[in-house]
């Protein structure tokens, strides 16, 4: 189960990093990863991925890509306390299939439209069994 | 010596919290019906009827078992099996 606040605590500098990255693939759909200590509900590590799916309707990690990933993590005992993805042309608020395929139950699921040209909108979520529940976001310069 | 099998943060309510359980068998079939016989329920969400489910990533190793044999690749005691999750989504 999800421990920590009800809320996603991330520094500026990575969402903006999570902006860029989303409005550099966009049409396409992009995801990552931010790693934090295992535990510490902390996103410290930021790891852009690539779409293996190239599309902009649907993510996915490459299957090996993720496999890297997720042993450096286990390696530095950290684990994805954020998972974002863009939608390109719908708003920011998971799909049917976000909610399908959500598997990490510890996860903070990030969404991010670019649907606007002007203003992006960044949300996040929890995915437990099925079920979504939106928490507030708090964006700090730095943690304390 | 055995296999280890490496079990994601989502299925380890089959394993009672743990990371990583051994198993034997001689392809990575039988090693999921071993699992299957102490952790039951396992198998149903790693396999469907058409093979292994196309959510689920297993890796022999280091590489993903799709690029070796699916369900009928060899295994050896000594090998590390890994269960991750597909990270994937949409707009749809």
């Amino acid at each position: 189960m999800p421990y920590g606040e009800a809320m996603l605590t991330i520094a500026r500098e990575l969402v903006d990093k999570i902006v860029a990255h989303a409005r550099a693939d966009h049409p396409d759909e992009a995801c990552g990863v931010i790693a934090g200590p295992v535990g510490s509900d902390r996103p410290e590590r930021f790891i852009p991925m690539e779409n293996a799916e190239r599309s902009p309707t649907f993510y996915r990690f490459d299957s090996m890509e993720q496999f890297r990933v997720w042993r450096d993590m286990d390696d530095r005992d950290e684990e994805p306390v954020v998972i974002y993805h863009s939608h390109t042309a719908t708003e920011a608020y998971p799909s049917r299939t976000d909610v399908a395929y959500a598997s990490e139950p510890n996860a903070h699921y990030v969404l991010v439209s670019t649907a606007s040209e002007d203003d992006v909108e960044f949300r996040s979520y929890r995915i437990v069994e099925g079920v979504i529940t939106e928490e507030p976001v708090k964006i700090v310069e730095a943690y304390g | 010596m055995a296999i280890e099998i490496r079990i994601p943060t989502i299925l380890r309510t089959y394993t009672g919290g743990a990371k990583a359980v051994d198993g034997t068998g001689a392809t990575l079939e039988e090693v999921i019906g071993d699992l299957e016989s102490r952790h039951p329920g396992l198998r149903d969400r790693l396999v469907d009827d058409s093979g292994l489910r196309r959510f689920v990533n297993v890796y022999l190793n280091d590489e993903d078992v799709r690029f070796l044999g699916g369900l009928s690749t060899p295994v050896a005691d000594g090998d590390t099996v890994t269960v991750l999750p597909a990270v994937a989504g949409g707009a749809r």
